[in-house]
């Protein structure tokens, strides 16, 4: 990068494209707001009151009293978490076999694994879910999760960031007549939190906001996730409640996403990076 | 074990094997059911029966899959090259170590981490003739506000706009990334040449983010041509299936009338098409910047 035009000002014609291209990026966000502090009587055939007074917090208090939307967040919770933690557990351990071990075919197994990377959702996802039906696992928490924990990328991720570390560390722990496992755990495991970090956070992300499996297997609205329920709240709005009720939701739903961007903004765009290296 | 120092024996498969048990009964397996599921016909019932090509040939013969088929292109040559250099140009812009440009930065990739369910609850009351953003704004300087979801003529680029306010972040980064590694010397034999920022910009930085460029349309043409929740929600595929996209189509096909095998067979040329034409633009962009190299 070159450090003089790193450090430069902004011509004025470009800092206006800047401010007109944040504010078009913005507007959505601060209107969506707005409709959710209103009363939703106040909407009814005039959604342009939002930009005045008087504004509330009813709608965000009938969320948090005893509404499906919290529901659905735990489900949200549950099936995120349980993905990452799957994903790094079994990415950890095929990365370190694919790094630092030796087997017969592990070449060709790693190849296989590769190949994945190019399996489109939409090649698998039907079979998929005949198969979850035969094994009885729709509208349950493992049918949710299992899904997440096949995906390649992870593997691959974690091969590369073992492959990256010395190897001398294992000659002297095997040296120590320390395990495989002892030699995983406690040397190597340590040194990948950075990149256990960065998938987690990228896993946790994905499936946060999974669509596609979540609306075919989840289909008892006690176990929909979030951005399920969102989907189901959105068709149904006429019917049901009001605009404001609505929106409240929406930006409820995303409170728990933007906490994890404002957290973890570091590894979510080293993950994005780690795509380009790929 | 045979020998300490000889750790090529089979104890390393164990390490590798929970991934490769899930990876073989949740990804490979389907895949090739769903192969075998294309050539069957399968009803509410279950129970296939091989029905050879047909599953193909009556495809070809749908109009409506014929035209979701060309709406997901349309779609796709919407998006990708407006996307494209919407984000080049946000990369160019913010590629400083200012606090302002960060923070623009996180503006523009804050829309990235929403999921498609919120992104299109946002944009249907931005969008709507009668009660959103738009449409207000449009009462207001006394316009006449555009009918984004219920024209045909419109509403393809409600979903493009939609998309690109959605995904404008990650190509924005991967082209900050990219432009991270220009070594900083070449601007400074540029500016010795007394190149204009416009040369300089099509001579040394473009063909120095070549690899970023071909990264972003390959993932971007990947993504689009799988568009499905912007158009279920949004439009619904209407006015008139001016909006039905091949994923919405599949959807349709398996969970409203449950034709399945009929709906894997779509869904096996969608997974066709995307290999076919993301390796086409690899092959020619890199067989073209080899033909540069050896000039």
């Amino acid at each position: 990068m070159a450090a003089e035009a790193s450090r430069s000002r902004w011509s004025p014609l470009t800092l206006l494209a800047i401010l007109l291209a944040a504010a078009v990026m913005l507007a959505p966000l601060i209107w969506t707001l707005l409709l959710s502090l209103k009363e939703n009587e106040a909407l009814i055939g005039n959604s342009g009151a939002a930009l005045s007074p008087p504004y509330t917090l009813e709608n965000y208090r009938s969320i948090l009293q005893g509404n499906q939307v919290f529901r659905w967040l735990v489900n949200s919770i549950i099936v995120s978490g349980g993905t990452t933690i799957g994903v790094l557990a079994l990415c950890s351990l095929a990365g370190f076999g694919f790094a630092r071990l030796d087997f017969p075919f592990r070449r060709t197994l790693f190849i296989f694994v590769l190949l994945g990377l190019a399996i489109p959702e939409q090649a698998v996802i039907l079979p998929q879910h005949q198969l979850f039906a035969d094994l009885r696992l729709h509208n349950s928490y493992p049918g949710l999760i299992l899904p997440g924990l096949a995906g390649p990328f992870g593997v691959f991720f974690m091969t590369q960031y073992m492959r990256a570390i010395p190897k001398e560390l294992d000659e002297a722990a095997m040296l120590d007549g320390a395990s495989r496992f002892t030699l995983f755990w406690k040397v190597l495991l340590p040194l990948t939190m950075p990149a256990q970090a960065t998938l987690g956070v990228f896993t946790f992300l994905a499936s946060w906001n999974a669509y596609w499996w979540p609306l075919i297997s989840a289909t008892r609205s006690d176990m929909y996730t979030l951005t399920v329920g969102l989907a189901a709240a959105q068709m149904n709005y006429a019917q049901t409640s009001g605009l404001g009720f609505l929106m409240a939701q929406a930006v409820f739903a995303s409170i728990p996403i933007f906490i994890v961007y404002v957290l973890f903004q570091k590894q979510i765009v080293r993950a994005m990076a780690g795509t380009a290296v790929r | 074990m045979r020998g300490g120092a000889d750790r090529r024996d089979w104890s390393g498969l164990l390490f590798v094997l929970p991934f490769l048990t899930a990876y073989l009964i949740i990804l490979i397996y389907p895949l090739l059911s769903g192969m075998a599921l294309s050539f069957q016909r399968v009803d509410l019932f279950g129970g296939g029966r091989f029905v050879g090509f047909d599953n193909y040939a009556r495809l070809f013969a749908d109009e409506t899959f014929v035209r979701s088929v060309l709406n997901t292109f349309a779609l796709a040559l919407m998006i990708v090259p407006l996307l494209t250099v919407i984000a080049l140009s946000l990369a160019l812009a913010l590629n400083r170590a200012t606090r302002g440009a960060a923070v623009f930065r996180g503006v523009f990739f804050s829309s990235s981490v929403l999921s498609v369910t919120i992104v299109t609850l946002i944009w249907r009351f931005v969008l709507a003739p009668d009660a959103g953003l738009l449409g207000e704004t449009a009462q207001a300087i006394g316009a006449e506000p555009i009918p984004f979801l219920s024209h045909p003529t419109w509403s393809l680029w409600a979903l493009a706009i939609t998309t690109i306010w959605w995904s404008v972040g990650l190509p924005m980064m991967l082209f900050l990334a990219g432009l991270q590694q220009i070594p900083g010397d070449v601007y400074e034999a540029a500016a010795l040449d007394r190149a204009s920022r416009w040369t300089t910009f099509w001579r040394v930085t473009l063909p120095a983010l070549r690899r970023t460029l071909v990264l972003v349309v390959m993932l971007q043409t990947a993504a689009q041509l799988q568009i499905f929740g912007q158009a279920q929600l949004l439009t619904g595929g209407g006015p008139g299936g001016s909006t039905r996209t091949m994923v919405l189509f599949i959807f349709e096909s398996a969970f409203a009338r449950w034709e399945l095998g009929y709906a894997t067979a779509a869904a096996e040329i969608l997974f066709l098409l995307i290999v076919l034409i993301t390796l086409t633009q690899y092959v020619t962009t890199m067989r073209a910047s080899e033909g540069e190299d050896g000039r």
